[in-house]
């Protein structure tokens, strides 16, 4: 991958922000965690420039799927994979391509807020970045502000950008921590429940910002919240345990609207009607 | 629920409770508790009586002034000047210790890194358990590997270094020669060995509470594993490793039998080389109370025994402050 381009000068629309957005393709995607597979044969497409919804009960393999999409399933241990993960038609798990350089080009949202807690807000949105040298030291505020103002946050932190990540309130560190993935400049920004750890109006923001990031790059987020992966989702892919003990599957995608008015399965169905799951 | 009502069992008997037990459980704990704060006041107590006698003769501070201990100049009418000095003993302490440190904590944080973040799973119990063997020697046993397995080691690279470097203007005080082999240097190496174990230990312990969360949002970002550990690992720990590093400078300050066979004991004044003999405070104490003839010479050692208790109580408060505010900051 091409190292970030330098920005001339801090952009306030995202809309200006250079084109990444990448397609993913997941082709028979089986994950498995010692020898047991969490979700079988998953077969989806992911476009670019929109927002995928993953729904499904606990235990439906929504959050392994999505861990299967930046390699990050493979570093727990006994965790294993079949099947392809297409990042742009290349295969992630059999092309030679390291999991480091994966990881830069899909980032990653996590259920809590995790902000490096010994990291001021500036060091914290920098912190992408600073792997493997790419950027020299220095300030690098417009690398900053840039971030930050993608992220929603920048009018709140201003003024305080040597202050401890760990001080702001939970919306405003996911707020950074989606800053501190979109500092690196990925195509694709994973979302695993970012907002379940978030009170109503700070999860709102976030969704907002959702909505303003999926202009620039593809969005993927898992969530439990019905209602949220109607309001955010273009594309909502409903996975399921169709019996106890046997793996997730995907049962049905498309249209977040299709999914939500006329669901082709029952499953779907009873489970967004609130009769399962 | 209600088949469970209907068949109604007989009640079942419960033993009594006997009424005192609370109070029992709390005269035990604060009892014991009580116990360790009175051994701690009594032994300082006892010190200082036993050493009153020379601290009055000579003046309390008279004997950190000198640096120059000679027994056999004490007479029991002359005060002055103090010829127990003991500044060469507090400075061979403080060398030693902190030779110790600088070899041991680097090494024990790479052991701790390895065995928490890299080593394979079946590798880890093994090796953690091989690394508390470690402390399980007996430090007499350090002493004898020093003096015939590590000085007959490192005498070549110490005599070259203090032929290279023993003359040179800045390096030349700390690195002259002649060297005998017993050496602060020789010392600080076996102490080093010895606080390895405690300080794995309590690192391993510190990496082992880093959470998962953290280190994913580093892998998340493209970390690759050493970026992972100064990422998320280390910066997290940094209390840990102080307050691993302070209870391990307890010890070395303390240990005694191991560093009194390779030092060299030379008790006439301070030796800046490192790679020269001395004496630190435990040694000479281990060394000299068999034999302690001369007036107001036991009494002299107990002075030195007062104070060691004095510098290793503080370097656990000032640790413990150390830790206490870095965990604030991380917090």
């Amino acid at each position: 991958m091409a190292p970030p381009t330098s920005p001339t000068g801090p952009s306030t629309d995202p809309s200006t922000c250079p084109a990444a957005a990448a397609r993913i393709e997941v082709v028979d995607l089986t994950a498995s965690y010692h020898g047991r597979p969490a979700v079988a044969g998953v077969n989806l497409k992911i476009e670019p420039r929109q927002v995928t919804a993953l729904i499904g009960p606990s235990g439906s393999g929504k959050s392994t799927l999505l861990r299967c999409m930046n390699s990050m399933h493979l570093t727990v241990p006994g965790a294993g994979v079949t099947g392809s993960v297409l990042l742009d038609d290349v295969d992630i798990y059999t092309a030679k391509i390291s999991p480091v350089e994966i990881r830069q080009r899909v980032g990653m949202v996590f259920q809590r807020p995790t902000p490096f807690p010994t990291m001021s807000i500036r060091d914290n949105v920098l912190a992408g970045l600073h792997l493997g040298r790419r950027l020299g030291r220095g300030s690098h505020d417009d690398l900053v502000e840039q971030a930050l103002v993608r992220a929603g946050l920048w009018h709140e932190v201003k003024d305080r950008l040597k202050a401890p990540g760990g001080r702001l309130s939970g919306g405003q560190q996911q707020r950074l921590c989606i800053a501190r993935a979109l500092a690196v400049e990925p195509e694709i920004l994973l979302m695993d429940e970012p907002c379940s750890a978030l009170d109503p109006s700070a999860t709102l923001t976030v969704e907002d910002l959702i909505k303003e990031i999926k202009q620039t790059y593809t969005v993927v987020i898992v969530t439990h919240n019905l209602q949220q992966a109607a309001r955010v989702a273009d594309t909502t892919a409903f996975l399921t345990v169709p019996a106890a003990g046997e793996p997730g599957r995907l049962v049905e995608v498309g249209p977040t609207e299709r999914i939500f008015s006329t669901p082709r399965q029952q499953a779907t169905e009873d489970y967004i009607t609130g009769k399962a799951g | 629920m209600t088949r469970l009502a209907d068949t109604c069992a007989p009640p079942r008997r419960m033993r009594a409770r006997w009424p005192g037990g609370d109070t029992a459980f709390r005269v035990a704990v604060t009892a014991a508790s009580a116990f360790v704060i009175v051994v701690l006041v009594a032994t300082a107590v006892f010190l200082l009586r036993q050493a009153w006698p020379a601290l009055r003769h000579y003046g309390v501070l008279s004997f950190l002034g000198s640096d120059r201990w000679a027994p056999s100049e004490a007479t029991a009418s002359s005060a002055h000047p103090n010829p127990y000095g003991i500044a060469q003993f507090v400075y061979g302490s403080a060398v030693t210790s902190l030779i110790a440190m600088a070899l041991a904590v680097p090494v024990a944080v790479a052991v701790s890194l390895y065995l928490t973040e890299i080593a394979p799973s079946w590798l880890r119990k093994p090796l953690s358990g091989l690394i508390d063997l470690l402390a399980a020697i007996p430090s007499v046993v350090y002493g004898f590997w020093g003096i015939f397995a590590l000085i007959p080691a490192i005498r070549p690279a110490g005599t070259r270094l203090s032929q290279t470097l023993g003359s040179t203007p800045v390096l030349g005080p700390v690195l002259a020669g002649p060297f005998f082999g017993v050496s602060y240097a020789a010392a600080g190496i076996v102490l080093a060995i010895m606080v390895l174990p405690i300080i794995t230990a309590i690192c391993r312990e510190v990496f082992a509470t880093v959470p998962t969360t953290d280190k994913e949002s580093a892998l998340a970002l493209g970390a690759t594993r050493w970026e992972i550990l100064r990422m998320a690992v280390l910066p997290r720990s940094r209390s840990g490793i102080a307050g691993a590093a302070v209870l391990g400078l307890g010890r070395a300050l303390g240990e005694t039998i191991a560093v009194t066979m390779v030092i060299g004991n030379s008790v006439l004044s301070i030796t800046t080389s490192v790679l020269g003999p001395g004496a630190t405070m435990p040694s000479v104490i281990a060394n000299e109370f068999t034999e302690s003839t001369e007036p107001f010479h036991l009494q002299s050692l107990m002075v030195v025994a007062a104070w060691l208790l004095l510098i290793t109580l503080s370097v656990n408060v000032v640790g413990r402050l150390v830790v206490r505010r870095s965990g604030e900051e991380s917090a």
